[in-house]
């Protein structure tokens, strides 16, 4: 044994060594993927690179949150379907989460027939593929609207067919900006009052009278906004012309179904992550809420909830994630996502199948690493801090 | 030596050594692969690593010869062009020009298999060697035959879009349904021919389109649309799967060029070659007047043109690399190209599409075969 270890017996080194190594291996083994795949593709003739997404698109999309038209590029077209996907995710996830808090709560209720209906929900919606629920929901509510002709209307000004649900469109006459931006100075307000209403309860226990409704700065001030600057608003009435009705704002059938599909199979599985949760809080923390004299209500708001939470978060972020993937099921039922636009529109005109693939797999990553940032963020803001 | 450094050496050995044998498998046929190659000849020269189906150099027939049989791309289900039956047996005109391959390369129209692929999935299949021929009623077009390394060979059904509907509505001409929706699938050229059509008569519409044409079906019945639209051979065969048939009408205009072949893989001349010509033949027959029935006495004719088409004169499946009775062994197994069409769309289907631009050209038809001699 020798006192200064030889070069390999240092494990400092070695570690780095074996880590270069096996670093080389992979980046190689990669490497020659994507370089046997181009050579491939050029061998074939088949096109590639992203030069594509500069082409005119040519055809039509059903639901547009910002402009297209068909002169617009495959690029924009990408953007339509990358937006088409949020919307329906984010909605989807906020109605999710409220319906799932609420029968995670509702099975663990007292009341017996409150606690078996949530039940029989659960385990119902649970255990039935989405794609047929995607069906379900999309020919039920197809079968029974009438058609345009004879749609319900509610006086006339609402109506409701299986070409969608048509409601009067409010257009603002004047700066739309003012209101925003006084908006923006009402949530700040309201945020300022909230801190210092806290501050003054931990420093004297008092509290600060009429902080509660420090939210409705928020709508209070574009309200007053307006009254002052003396904006019109105009209703734009949506009325039958020919095949459909024109006008006003409308809500398509495919973006309802999907929605009601993804926010019921989801909300399902958050509450029983909420029901795990709130029964990971000890009972001697209920016990010692009442006999402080607190009402169930307060101990559940106040108590149990924030402990709950804790063990709810990392499981819930999955079933966002799960929300934003399974909406590319949207392509069953004609809802214009990002898969049906682009992988499958976009894919099949320009026949260009690695790109189109790459960049919807890379969407989708990013917008689940997004989600997972931020749920991982909160995650920590709620974990239990240790005094 | 330190027992806890041997498993990582030993691994990283095995993982240098695997990479170095797989490279010249994943990379074959680059030009910068060359010198790996000739250094694992070195090591072994019996050793020829197993290429992958895309990038070796071994023709399209020979592989097929080795297999046994013809693999074939073609609809998840479409009347009359390719459908499978209770049993799972495809028919159809699409898999007429399937079998008339088989039955061309080894006198049995039964060596073929199918592959059922979606429109999205149908060009991938051919371009990484799945399938050997796509008969899935297709749109030859410039940028699929240009930019995605494929070839089509012929047309062996002339089709264009048309729309479909309802009766009560009271239309009579696509120029009447300005600011209808319009129900289609999604994989095809359809959404980017209503998208033209409409746009250049000024008429405004909105598009629904699905992955599967069942759903197509189902939401046109429901009135989720108001007009179904597709190639118009598919308007015949997805009308079959409505409620009452009776309430739906074709409109009259056809708003696009659809002609549907089969495409081989770019850069196999002769495979091209042999698939063309065993579409001609059954065209040529027809012409000739030679059929499933007649084409054994056929044989003894006089007539210069059937004997050659039946191989009893010249060597013409020679030329091709196949046995000379070809076309004999394609229109006895499957039949001439009037019957393959009677059989699977004519006046006496479901479908009961007429021969329209289908006919032959001396019928005032679109479908002529170039001669064979």
């Amino acid at each position: 044994m020798s006192s200064s270890p030889q070069p390999w017996n240092n494990p400092k080194l070695r570690a780095f060594a074996i880590q270069l190594a096996v670093l080389f291996v992979v980046g190689s083994f990669v490497w020659i993927v994507v370089d046997n795949t181009i050579t491939n593709l050029q061998r074939q003739n088949i096109a590639s690179g992203f030069g594509f997404l500069e082409n005119p698109a040519g055809f039509g999309i059903a639901l547009t949150l910002v402009e297209y038209t068909e002169q617009s590029s495959y690029g924009r077209a990408l953007l339509i379907g990358f937006l088409n996907t949020l919307l329906v995710a984010v909605i989807g996830i906020f109605v999710a989460t409220i319906l799932g808090f609420t029968l995670g709560i509702a099975r663990l209720s007292s009341n017996w027939l409150v606690a078996k209906i949530a039940t029989v929900y659960i385990e119902l919606v649970r255990n039935v593929p989405l794609l047929l629920q995607l069906f379900f929901w999309y020919f039920a509510v197809l079968r029974a609207l009438p058609l345009p002709r004879e749609s319900l209307s509610l006086l006339e000004i609402a109506f409701l067919n299986n070409r969608g649900i048509y409601v009067p469109a409010l257009l603002l006459e004047g700066n739309g900006l003012v209101l925003g931006l006084s908006a923006l100075v009402g949530a700040i307000s309201a945020w300022l009052v909230a801190r210092h209403a806290k501050h003054k309860r931990l420093q004297s226990g008092d509290s600060v009278k009429g902080a509660a409704f420090a939210p409705l700065l928020v709508i209070a001030l574009p309200v007053l906004a307006f009254l002052v600057l003396g904006m019109g608003l105009k209703a734009e009435i949506p009325t039958l012309q020919g095949f459909g009705f024109k006008g006003g704002w409308s809500l398509i059938p495919e973006f309802v179904s999907l929605l009601l599909a993804l926010s019921f199979y989801t909300a399902a599985f958050i509450a029983e992550n909420v029901r795990s949760g709130i029964l990971a809080v000890s009972k001697g923390q209920t016990e010692a809420a009442r006999a402080l004299g607190l009402k169930p209500t307060p101990i559940l708001r106040l108590v149990i909830i924030p402990q709950a939470l804790r063990v709810i978060i990392p499981p819930l972020t999955s079933q966002y994630l799960n929300l934003t993937k399974n909406s590319s099921l949207a392509v069953a039922i004609a809802y214009p996502d990002l898969v049906s636009v682009f992988s499958g529109t976009v894919l099949n005109q320009t026949g260009q199948a690695v790109e189109v693939i790459a960049i919807t797999m890379t969407i989708y990553l990013s917008l689940s690493l997004f989600t997972s940032l931020v749920m991982n963020w909160y995650n920590r803001h709620m974990a239990l801090v240790e005094r | 030596m330190n027992n806890r450094l041997l498993p990582a050496v030993l691994a990283l050995v095995v993982g240098l050594v695997a990479g170095f044998l797989l490279y010249p498998m994943f990379a074959g046929g680059g030009e910068e692969t060359a010198p790996a190659v000739a250094a694992s000849d070195d090591a072994d020269p019996n050793a020829e690593p197993e290429p992958l189906p895309v990038v070796e150099n071994r023709s399209t027939l020979d592989l097929v010869r080795a297999r046994g049989y013809v693999r074939c791309g073609v609809s998840q289900g479409l009347p009359g062009f390719s459908n499978p039956n209770d049993s799972g047996d495809w028919s159809g005109i699409d898999v007429d020009v399937c079998r008339a391959v088989a039955a061309a390369v080894f006198g049995d129209a039964d060596k073929s298999r199918y592959t059922p692929l979606s429109a999205k999935e149908r060009f991938t299949a051919l371009q990484s060697g799945e399938i050997d021929v796509l008969t899935r009623n297709t749109t030859w077009s410039l940028t699929r035959d240009t930019a995605l390394g494929l070839d089509f060979v012929g047309v062996n059904y002339y089709d264009g879009q048309g729309f479909m509907v309802r009766k009560e509505l009271g239309v009579k001409s696509v120029m009447e349904l300005d600011g209808a929706v319009v129900c289609t699938n999604t994989g095809t050229t359809t959404e980017l021919n209503v998208a033209d059509f409409f746009r250049t008569n000024g008429l405004a519409y909105s598009i629904v389109a699905f992955e599967k044409s069942d759903e197509v079906v189902a939401a046109y019945d429901a009135g989720r649309c108001d007009a179904f639209t597709t190639d118009a051979s598919g308007l015949y065969s997805e009308r079959l799967k409505l409620a009452d048939l009776n309430d739906h009408v074709v409109l009259p205009e056809i708003i696009s060029k659809e002609p549907l072949g089969p495409a081989v893989r770019q850069g196999d001349d002769q495979w091209a070659d042999i698939v063309r010509w065993s579409l001609f033949a059954m065209v040529e027959a027809e012409e000739l007047g030679v059929t499933s029935k007649n084409a054994g006495e056929m044989r003894n004719t006089q007539n210069p043109a059937i004997r050659r088409l039946l191989g009893t004169e010249g060597a013409f499946g020679q030329n091709l690399g196949i046995p000379n009775d070809w076309a004999y062994k394609i229109i006895t197994e499957v039949g001439n190209y009037g019957e393959s069409f009677e059989r699977g769309v004519g006046e006496n289907t479901p479908l009961g599409i007429p021969r329209g631009l289908n006919a032959l050209w001396k019928d005032g038809g679109l479908q002529y075969s170039p001669p064979i001699r």
